[in-house]
């Protein structure tokens, strides 16, 4: 579980199967993978004939097809960026009708623009299942520049946009799917805290 | 009042309360300690004179304050943001303040209606307006903006569904230390989601409750505080690596100068047309040695700085400064008893 | 302490829209303006009779939205012995009542792509402050309208004539059906559904969306109902050490108003949590007849909400 003081850093409850869904869209990375193997066996094989998986394949273990082939009967579709499958699953979602699904799970990037996605097509963001697995890098905003950056593991950061160090909060904005990036020695410049690796 | 200062709020820093406006500012502590609670009450009209008297109060920093504004939206458009389906809000919004301000001070500000033709005069910022309402194509700005334009304060529009109130659209330019473009479409739960302690008191909870309650007709109102070197209005995180070095040149001879007291009257108000929440976040700043003309405020203030809670210094972003401010004020507290209430006497 | 002010309001029109049902139209007495309120918002009515029998009873605002010169709502006259509506249909045009301020419990989501309204009976007058609002801001919305009969069902010519393909009306006399299931799939992503009417019909619609696959989100609905009957029992106040009587027919909150207390309500309907109390002690099992307290407060039994529910014994002790 992720856990915070602060109450605006986002809880992830868990996949949950929708069993009334007309078609379930889920999507996932190889880590949340394994969360929603656990959903389609629990679920049964009628909910999975419902689902369309979009997987992301960072190159890492377990291998994205043998994972494709553990989700059958659910369809898999294998992509290699979150955007393009922010925009797969976008395109899906436009013009869909009532009874649609859409559940998240893996890295919190990846359910993120996912929920972002489903967001911009007109679904409450509570109305998506979700479930953070494996690593717990963060995208960030940096509020001085605005600049997005991917897949922090540090903290402080450097912000690539305006060459600013960062302190990474746990202050999370949903609908820029991003945690809040703030200059960590505006006061005093010639302080330069040691950077620990904390979102592996 | 028909006097306006010229002053700045940036670079220069040339703001000054006039006598009169030091016997108004809005002290907010009625004890010598400070914690959090849910300290709401009716936006009832207070004392004549008072920054109470009104539903919105405009005093001598007006047309100077809404300088600095203007400035900060052409710096950074996005601290005026308005999710499009908060366009019934917008002039919910405008309503009130319009109807408010040419029925407070009808010698700085007229409004005539003639059904939904409207009829708009600022005589402060030289403005006059004739518009629909309703139709945004007949203003130069969003309603929301428009408004903002011309009247002190912050602004936020929240809307009210799923039991929450959400941050939908808001102008924020002098803001302590939170960012519009960060927080819009949060809850009030997550925006508040930063502020240590309060938590834990369950202050926020019972805070939400109560505005969730909210009725028309019923405005609300509190006080929140903070602490600014330099009348700076903008101290957004935005522009955090310019002003947060002012933090470090506080010294036992410039306290009096720099280090100000910065205190937010926050105004609640439910909005007829679309249900939204309109919250108002009034700025008013006093140095220390404009404080200090105050006998009382001077000794309070030196001993709840003191004894204030090390985390709260720390988010409040006390910490550089506050042992300098309490040494200084220090001068001025002869231990005497201070009477309950706010009030300078 | 009250929810709202209230305003002093005069009858000064009435007509009958269907079999039991009549139209008021309020207006000030003392010519002040009248509040703009957002759709879905109704009023409380307070009324009075010659014996100082009071009642409050909320009823939606109808419309028309914008600057109102009057306030409308329709009243359902209910036969059961409370008599509130009994009392409200017998006023002559001129008569005297007092209202609260609008409020709302019933909002449209602002965020919808399409907004379906489901209505039964009366339950269509929160709905057509809706339709209006809805059809002035240019949104996607269809009326899916269940009424008894014609002469039962009120407003459905001017519903028609006023918003034409996107309303359609079952007669229930004529055995028309509304098929919710096929209605509800056939939605494009994004729409929210708002049910008002009796609350079988409201439970129904709920569950057959959630079987369609809706989310919980996506629903919303408002129930109208009195608050139920029960046995008689002596309610106790702690603080103020009184006992007061609830009789069979009245609401704890009632008999409260009837004997000077000032207690918080807002709805009335159990749904607001305004009128939320503790309980310090009873007699018997509570009661809870409300839809605001969670499964796991009810069964703490430590907090009631007096405006609906009720306790099975003879005594009721309140932290009031």
């Amino acid at each position: 579980m992720l856990v915070s003081e602060i109450k605006s850093r986002p809880q992830y409850p868990g996949l949950e199967p929708d069993l009334n869904a007309r078609s379930n869209l889920v999507v996932c990375d190889q880590a949340g993978a394994e969360a929603v193997i656990e959903m389609m066996e629990k679920a049964g094989a009628d909910f999975a004939r419902k689902s369309t998986v979009f997987l992301l394949d960072e190159n890492r273990a377990p291998p994205a097809t043998s994972l494709a082939e553990r989700m059958k009967p659910a369809d898999t579709v294998i992509h290699y960026q979150i955007a393009s499958i922010a925009t797969q699953l976008a395109g899906l979602l436009q013009g869909a009708k009532m009874g649609v699904r859409v559940y998240a799970a893996g890295s919190e990037p990846l359910i993120g623009s996912a929920v972002q996605a489903a967001m911009q097509q007109g679904i409450d963001h509570m109305s998506v299942r979700t479930e953070h697995r494996g690593s717990l890098k963060r995208r960030v905003q940096c509020v001085h520049c605005k600049t997005m950056i991917e897949n922090v593991t540090v903290n402080p950061v450097e912000c690539p946009g305006c060459g600013l160090l960062l302190t990474v909060r746990d202050h999370y904005s949903r609908r820029l799917a991003a945690f809040q990036g703030v200059c960590i020695n505006a006061e005093d410049p010639s302080e330069v805290p040691a950077q620990e690796v904390m979102y592996l | 009042m028909n006097v306006f200062n010229h002053e700045s709020f940036r670079d220069d820093f040339t703001f000054r309360n006039s006598p009169a406006a030091i016997r108004r500012f809005p002290f907010p502590f009625h004890e010598d300690k400070y914690m959090y609670s849910v300290n709401i009450e009716p936006h009832l009209p207070g004392p004549k004179g008072s920054v109470y008297e009104h539903p919105i109060d405009i005093d001598e920093h007006y047309v100077s304050e809404m300088k600095d504004r203007a400035m900060v939206l052409a710096e950074d458009p996005k601290r005026c943001q308005s999710l499009p389906h908060m366009i019934t809000a917008e002039w919910d919004m405008l309503e009130l303040l319009m109807t408010s301000l040419a029925e407070s001070y009808p010698e700085l500000f007229t409004l005539n209606r003639d059904g939904d033709k409207w009829h708009w005069i600022n005589r402060p910022l030289n403005i006059e307006e004739r518009f629909v309402f309703g139709d945004a194509g007949t203003l130069p700005y969003g309603p929301m903006e428009y408004i903002g334009r011309q009247c002190q304060g912050d602004f936020s529009l929240q809307d009210h569904r799923d039991n929450n109130l959400w941050m939908d659209a808001g102008i924020i330019t002098t803001q302590a230390d939170w960012s519009l473009d960060f927080d819009v479409g949060m809850n009030f739960t997550e925006w508040h989601g930063p502020v240590p302690l309060a938590h834990q008191a369950r202050v926020f909870e019972r805070a939400l409750k109560f505005l969730l309650n909210l009725q028309l007709g019923q405005p609300a109102r509190r006080l929140n505080w903070t602490m600014t070197i330099n009348p700076r209005l903008d101290t957004s995180p935005e522009n955090y690596h310019k002003w947060g070095v002012d933090r470090t040149t506080v010294t036992p001879e410039n306290v009096g100068d720099k280090v100000h007291l910065r205190v937010e009257l926050q105004g609640l108000w439910r909005l007829p047309r679309s249900n939204a929440v309109l919250f108002s976040i009034r700025c008013y700043m006093i140095k220390m040695s404009e404080l200090v003309t105050v006998p009382k405020w001077a000794r309070r203030f030196h001993r709840v700085l003191k004894t204030l809670p090390p985390e709260l210094a720390d988010y409040k972003g006390l910490t550089r400064y506050r042992d300098t401010t309490v040494e200084w004020l220090s001068k001025y507290d002869d231990g005497a008893p201070t009477s309950p209430g706010c009030g300078p006497e | 302490m009250t929810a709202t002010q209230l305003r002093p309001m005069r009858i000064a029109e009435i007509e009958p829209v269907a079999d039991g049902i009549k139209r008021f139209r309020l207006v000030p007495t003392d010519g002040s303006p009248l509040l703009n309120y957002s759709a879905g918002s109704h009023i409380v009515v307070v009324m009075r009779d010659a014996d100082g029998r009071m009642w409050r009873n909320p009823y939606s605002l109808m419309g028309p939205l914008g600057n109102p010169a009057s306030y409308e709502i329709s009243v359902l006259r209910v036969d059961e012995s409370r008599g509130g509506s009994e009392f409200m249909h017998r006023l002559p045009v001129g008569a005297e009542v007092q209202i609260t301020n609008p409020v709302n419990l019933f909002t449209i989501n602002r965020q919808a792509r399409k907004h379906l309204l489901v209505a039964g009976g009366i339950g269509i007058t929160p709905l057509m402050s809706m339709l209006e609002e809805l059809s002035s801001i240019n949104a996607d919305f269809e009326l899916r309208y269940k009424v008894r009969s014609l002469s039962r069902g009120a407003y459905c010519q001017k519903l028609v004539e006023r918003y034409g393909d996107r309303v359609k009306i079952y007669r229930s006399d004529r055995g028309e059906k509304l098929d919710l299931d096929r209605v509800l799939a056939d939605q494009p992503l994004g729409t929210h559904l708002y049910v008002c009417g009796p609350k079988e019909m409201i439970d129904w619609a709920l569950e057959t969306a959630r079987a369609e696959g809706w989310p919980e989100e996506n629903l919303h609905s408002e129930q109208f109902g009195a608050p139920p009957a029960g046995n008689a029992f002596t309610v106790k106040l702690a603080r103020s050490n009184r006992e007061i009587r609830v009789g069979p027919q009245q609401s704890i909150l009632e008999a409260l108003e009837e004997h000077g207390v000032d207690a918080p309500f807002l709805c009335r309907g159990g749904a607001c949590g305004q009128c939320e109390t503790r309980v310090l002690a009873r007699d018997g099992e509570l009661k809870h007849n409300d839809h605001y307290l969670t499964d796991a407060e009810r069964r703490s039994g430590d907090k009631i909400m007096i405006c609906m529910s009720r306790v099975t014994g003879n005594s009721l002790t309140l932290d009031l």
